[in-house]
């Protein structure tokens, strides 16, 4: 029974893992789709002043 | 998320949960293993996750040599990303495995070694198109890079076959050799595991290769808000 910490620690690894990486990309995401729409409010800000 | 990725992460986190289950509760215990043997359930398929992302850097970076194809160079970027985490877990996976079968976290096996170097081929590919600067320069290299990167998978298969190293060889047969999956429950564990996580990286790639093209476009659209701002002020 000692090895099932090993065992517990694997999975914890490779679920953990993933599950911290798709966090990320969720988070990126959000942050590059909120400056993508800053950006373009920008555009249209400028093209009203010319 | 979009519907595609949605589907193939619900689907991938559905098999994963099926094939935990099986692989605990449902496979009986390896003749001569400890309980630490059930770490194969999610070792050997983060592997194949692993060894699919890599053939899709390959092949993405192939195509984006010969067509200059720039969807090709985002998903070579995003698999590369993938294959590299899913490699990280398997090069963990495998060491605290190691060190419950032999007492050890690392041993310089044939196998063991060139998983390590396949890993620091492809974060070598991962650092240079993150910190190497321009895109459009560093992209050829990269991708050079990318398709030579993937001769390490075919020195894996044949290390294993040529040089009897520790590593156990679970597809083979005992009589071969290997450890064997004699029972259904652990073959249902073994492959329902490998397909679920090849999903799960699918999906991985597909939202990695979303952002990349979100991130270019910022930085394309901020050069021309710049400007802009520039000639309207």
């Amino acid at each position: 029974m000692t090895h099932l910490g090993y065992l517990f620690a694997a999975y914890t690894v490779v679920i953990g893992g993933i599950a911290l990486y798709l966090r990320r990309l969720i988070v990126r995401l959000g942050a590059v789709d909120r400056e993508l729409a800053e950006l373009r409010r920008r555009l249209e800000a400028a093209d009203r002043r010319r | 998320m979009r519907t595609m990725e949605l589907w193939l992460g619900a689907l991938g986190c559905a098999g994963l949960v099926a094939a935990l289950y099986a692989a605990l509760l449902l496979a009986p215990a390896a003749v001569g293993e400890s309980v630490a043997q059930r770490i194969l359930y999610l070792h050997a398929p983060s592997a194949f996750a692993a060894y699919g992302c890599i053939f899709v850097v390959a092949i993405a970076s192939a195509l984006y040599l010969w067509k200059r194809s720039a969807a090709a160079d985002r998903v070579a970027v995003a698999a590369a990303e993938v294959g590299v985490l899913m490699c990280t877990l398997v090069l963990v996976t495998g060491s605290i495995w190691g060190r419950a079968r032999w007492g050890a976290w690392w041993t310089p096996d044939p196998r063991l070694t060139l998983t390590l170097i396949l890993w620091a081929i492809y974060l070598s590919y991962v650092l240079l198109r993150a910190f190497g600067g321009d895109d459009d320069e560093i992209a050829p290299y990269a991708a050079v890079l990318g398709i030579f990167g993937v001769l390490a998978i075919p020195a894996i298969r044949v290390s294993a076959r040529l040089m009897k190293g520790m590593h156990p060889s679970v597809l083979a047969p005992r009589e071969g050799g290997g450890s064997g999956l004699a029972d259904p429950y652990m073959k249902l564990a073994f492959w329902g595991g490998a397909v679920a996580m090849l999903l799960v990286a699918a999906c991985l790639v597909l939202l990695r290769t979303r952002l990349e093209r979100a991130e270019r476009e910022t930085m394309a659209l901020r050069r021309v808000a710049d400007a802009a701002e520039g000639v309207a002020g």
